[in-house]
């Protein structure tokens, strides 16, 4: 198999197990998608969903224990990302796979100036000495739009505002060219205007560098305007994965309807908003069929007792729900 | 909202009540569909029952199961037995020696021999316990109780008195243990435990009215303690409702450790002759007399030594098991 | 006929100190955390209050149910400037505006149970119930917020996010306020537990005739529950008016850049929408711009921005449009 056959990152069937006090979780539960060279991926879910865990399995950043990997495998340019040699790993995180953290300021290095951090990139990946090095940073600086780079450079992380910060991970990201960046609710931290600076930017450098994007989000709105495709989870399971424009307007999944229906639009004004019932399954009692049941105001018998497979639902998408065909009929809109 | 950092605690979000009795507590966030089933929950009977796990309830079930706790909890509720009823296990009176049998080994009802003034080791070891189990609870309850309630009030108020008590807390900080003891004691000299106790209070005090102070500046930034604000709560209430039980958990670890370190204190002032002084029976004073004969009869001094590093070691060993059960970080 | 203004604030300023040196303090500055607020909150009505971080909306929160103490201004309640008042007078008034927090995981007290927690206003207020009934009124109000009476003797921790916001909402609601001031009721919660609460907040509305000062940075939740919303910006309000005014036609720039960058759900109206982007970050309150706070952000800005404050009024183009609302802005116009 040639590498340019294979997509960019292809997860399958991935299974991530934490063992705690009330006994294991199963945070990931068979969680398959694909991510094409230069296409973004948005990874809707809330919390407990699954999708950071997910998203650390791909790092090889998750925290083992008390996290296990029981199954699957995490293809990145058809490599297994999963059995390869750590050394060989680490050498690709960085160079090649990014990772963008939701709180920027714990993900820097408190006592390092940024200019400093950046470089290093360079310093330990391209084997760049520290003054060319330094002034590679300062115009990765002035890409990501901070005002007075040069300056800037040898502020703290500290220093800088929220917003500010975010493209300092961001620039941190891109400074290799690497081929995926994973972004982990890159803007959730910041306010609605910071946010929409970050994303524009980041869209951006992705066209620039024909980079591919996971998008790990809980914001149904963020995700409308840049995601090229939507997988959706929810505990530990992918249940709706589709193009964005369709899944928007013809959910076909029950859970992705609710989603989009109990949030309050700002274009119009509803009265009473749909209410999802009920809660998120605690992820060491997963109901047994489809994980969504208890809360589904289309569950029948078959979903109690088996798990619905991915249904492929139309061109490039699929549905973990028995009744798909109804719910995707029922959700014309 | 961000997700929660689900390597730790991936079900944080999801309402979880594995009640003792192992039934899920379950309730649906859903105003129409609430399930009013009794039988789901953990049942919940009249006024504290208590199935609900508190971080008391969830230490003590941690606890139970940590071995070095067992041990230390066990060890020191044995030198608890014996610093009350020396008489149970020591019938003999460590006081009544015989010059006869001084720095003789051990042998048969003498099974620790005898000292350099022909007592009995084994007795003097075993009523040795009540001296140094009593200053070191009673130095804890004192620093704890003069800490606490200074740190705590400094920490809740702030302002003036808490930097006034802050300077005051650094210069007891820099008191030498030693020579503050060698000063203070043959000042105050009595002899009955007081003067040690309390020079150990002054020195102490400082150590927990920092972690009080710290824990309260902590627990009154919480918005529970704001929401009883703004409902009138009067500081009395604020304070003994809502603070302190959410401030008490760090001052009881570093206590229990700093009991350890009391009754080693205790046994060194009494070495160098300021602490505990005859006919008080204690561990410090066996092993200063022991000290000096430590080559021809080291039975004098091992017995009451060891007895020393044990209570000293389960003392700390205890704190750090409390510790380790009450860091819901460590969860 | 317009209901009686329940609460009026006027002119409301809260600055904190800054201050150096511990034994002899003095000051270096100050935070204008809130610089001239007013507004009024009639019977039954919801204002919304949106901005950023730092904007001074939470501070505005808490100087109303007198966990704060403002700096100048004054706080009207049903005639009657509390920010004055003391001792017993205080403890009626604050029985009849209460407030429901943000984070359910830490306001409500892990050491207490549901039932400690929801009943704690009856002990500081023993006048509100007598002591036998207070039992029986906390599993109403569990009820009321469609949480199990039965679950009374449970801790916090034993409940997910959604059911301790409706624990802090109980307890709200227990004295059987007029006025609820809720600070980000819902930012801590799953998008689909989000809907729950809204929906409780508005049929507790409608069942106890209360007034909601919600405050929000979230656009879309503050559109849907409030009647009334105000913008603010660095401790002073941009543009108020009701829902309609201020999402339709909103006449500010900042509000007009703050609407266009929320993330609408769907892709197709994403697209349609013009976009602004701000550039550059808030201002730090220590040391806000003279004249208008939003001008070192602005594309509208001019010399007279920076000279002079512009008053929140109704532009004299406006005023007898049907869209007729205030905006803090020399230069307000629709886009």
């Amino acid at each position: 198999m040639t590498t340019t056959t294979a997509p960019l990152l292809d997860v399958r069937d991935l299974h991530v197990e934490f063992h705690t006090r009330d006994g294991v979780a199963k945070a990931v539960n068979g969680v398959s998608y694909t991510v094409e060279a230069g296409r973004t991926l948005a990874v809707l879910g809330e919390s407990g969903s699954g999708k950071s865990v997910t998203a650390q399995a791909v790092m090889g950043i998750l925290d083992t224990p008390p996290g296990r990997i029981t199954a699957g495998q995490v293809l990145f340019r058809g490599q297994d990302l999963l059995t390869m040699g750590e050394e060989h790993r680490r050498r690709l995180r960085g160079a090649k796979l990014a990772m963008i953290f939701q709180d920027a300021l714990s993900a820097l290095n408190p006592v390092m100036t940024v200019g400093a951090q950046l470089g290093e990139m360079y310093e330990v990946h391209q084997g760049m000495s520290r003054s060319d090095a330094r002034a590679r940073a300062v115009q990765l600086m002035d890409r990501v739009r901070i005002p007075a780079a040069k300056q800037r450079a040898g502020d703290y992380p500290h220093q800088f505002s929220g917003g500010m910060r975010q493209r300092i991970m961001i620039a941190m990201a891109v400074a290799l060219e690497p081929d995926l960046i994973i972004a982990d609710e890159p803007t959730t931290a910041l306010d609605v205007t910071v946010q929409a600076q970050v994303m524009d930017l980041l869209a951006e450098l992705r066209r620039e560098y024909a980079t591919g994007l996971v998008l790990i989000t809980h914001d149904l709105g963020v995700v409308a305007d840049v995601a090229d495709h939507i997988a959706v989870m929810y505990a530990g399971r992918v249940m709706e994965s589709a193009p964005v424009a369709e899944l928007y307007a013809r959910p076909a999944h029950p859970y992705t309807r609710g989603l989009l229906d109990s949030i309050p639009r700002l274009d119009r004004k509803g009265r009473e908003l749909y209410a999802i019932k009920g809660l998120p399954p605690s992820l060491t009692a997963v109901p047994p069929g489809c994980p969504f049941n208890p809360r589904c105001p289309m569950a029948q018998d078959i979903c109690r007792t088996d798990r619905p497979p991915l249904h492929p639902a139309g061109p490039g998408r699929v549905s973990a729900c028995h009744f798909w065909k109804e719910t995707l009929e029922g959700s014309a809109r | 909202m961000p997700e929660q950092p689900a390597a730790h605690d991936p079900g944080a979000d999801t309402a979880v009540g594995p009640a003792a009795g192992g039934a899920m507590a379950v309730a649906t966030d859903d105003a129409g569909t609430l399930q009013r089933s009794l039988d789901q929950g953990p049942v919940p009977g009249g006024p504290g029952s208590g199935k609900a796990r508190s971080l008391w309830s969830d230490a003590w079930h941690d606890l139970r199961r940590n071995p070095v706790f067992v041990a230390s909890a066990l060890v020191i509720a044995f030198l608890l037995l014996i610093a009350v009823w020396p008489q149970s296990i020591a019938p003999g009176n460590p006081l009544s020696c015989d010059l006869a049998m001084a720095q003789d080994g051990p042998s048969p009802g003498h099974p620790f021999g005898f000292d350099t003034q022909g007592c009995d080791v084994y007795t003097r070891t075993v009523h040795g316990a009540r001296a140094s189990i009593t200053v070191g609870l009673c130095a804890t309850a004192g620093a704890a109780l003069l800490g606490s309630v200074l740190g705590g009030l400094a920490g809740y108020y702030g302002g003036w008195w808490d930097a006034l008590l802050s300077r005051l807390a650094d210069v007891f900080f820099g008191i030498p243990v030693i020579l503050g003891g060698l000063v203070f004691l043959s000042v105050v000299t009595s002899d009955t435990v007081w003067p040690v106790v309390g020079f150990i209070v002054l020195l102490g005090w400082p150590q927990i009215s920092r972690i009080a102070r710290g824990a309260v500046v902590g627990a009154k930034q919480h918005d529970y303690v704001q929401a009883a604000r703004s409902l009138g709560a009067g500081h009395t209430r604020l304070l003994l409702r809502h603070i302190a039980p959410n401030a008490v958990a760090p001052v009881i670890v570093v206590a229990t450790i700093a009991l350890g370190t009391y009754i080693a204190l205790e046994a060194t002032l009494s070495f160098i002759g300021v602490g505990l002084r005859p006919p008080t029976v204690s561990w410090g004073i066996d092993i200063s007399n022991a000290s000096t004969q430590i080559r021809n009869a080291p039975h004098m001094l091992l017995w009451p030594a060891g007895a020393l590093s044990i209570t000293v070691l389960s003392f700390i060993m205890l704190g750090d098991a409390v510790r380790d059960a009450l860091d819901p970080k460590l969860r | 006929m317009t209901p009686e203004p329940l609460l009026q604030v006027t002119d409301l300023v809260k600055h904190y100190p800054l201050t150096r040196g511990i034994l002899f303090r003095k000051q270096v500055g100050a935070v204008h955390a809130v610089d001239g607020v007013s507004f009024t909150l009639r019977r039954g009505e919801t204002l919304g209050i949106v901005g950023e971080s730092g904007c001074g909306k939470s501070t505005v929160a808490r100087l109303l149910v007198g966990l704060e103490r403002p700096t100048a201004g004054q706080i009207r309640y049903r005639g009657e400037d509390i920010t004055k008042l003391s001792g017993p007078a205080l403890r009626t008034v604050r029985r009849n505006i209460q407030m429901v927090f943000q984070d359910p995981y830490t306001s409500l007290n892990p050491r207490m149970t549901v039932g400690d927690i929801v009943g704690e206003p009856f002990e500081i207020h023993p006048e509100a119930a007598p002591k036998g009934d207070r039992r029986q009124r906390v599993r109403e109000l569990l009820d009321v917020v469609g949480l199990n009476p039965e679950h009374i003797n449970r801790y916090p921790h034993q409940f997910s996010g959604g059911q301790r916001q409706r624990i802090g909402i109980a307890r709200g609601l227990a004295l059987r306020p007029e006025v609820i001031v809720a600070d980000e009721p819902v930012s801590a919660l799953d998008v689909s537990v989000q809907a729950q609460v809204v929906n409780l907040m508005q049929r507790l509305q409608g069942q106890f005739g209360l007034s909601y000062v919600f405050i929000a940075h979230d656009l879309s939740v503050v559109r849907h529950i409030s009647d009334r919303v105000a913008v603010m910006y660095l401790g002073r309000f941009a543009e108020a008016g009701t829902d309609e005014e201020i999402y339709d036609h909103p006449t500010h720039p900042y509000t007009q850049a703050l609407l266009s960058a929320v993330p609408v759900p769907d892709p197709a109206a994403g697209a349609a929408r013009g976009r602004i982007i701000l550039t550059g970050d808030v201002p730090s309150p220590a040391a806000p711009p003279s004249g208008c706070r939003f001008r070192t952000r602005c594309w509208k800005a001019t010399e007279r921005c920076a000279a002079e404050v512009p008053a929140l009024a109704v532009p004299a183009w406006l005023k007898d449009g049907p869209a007729a609302h205030a905006s803090a802005c020399h230069y307000a116009a629709e886009r």
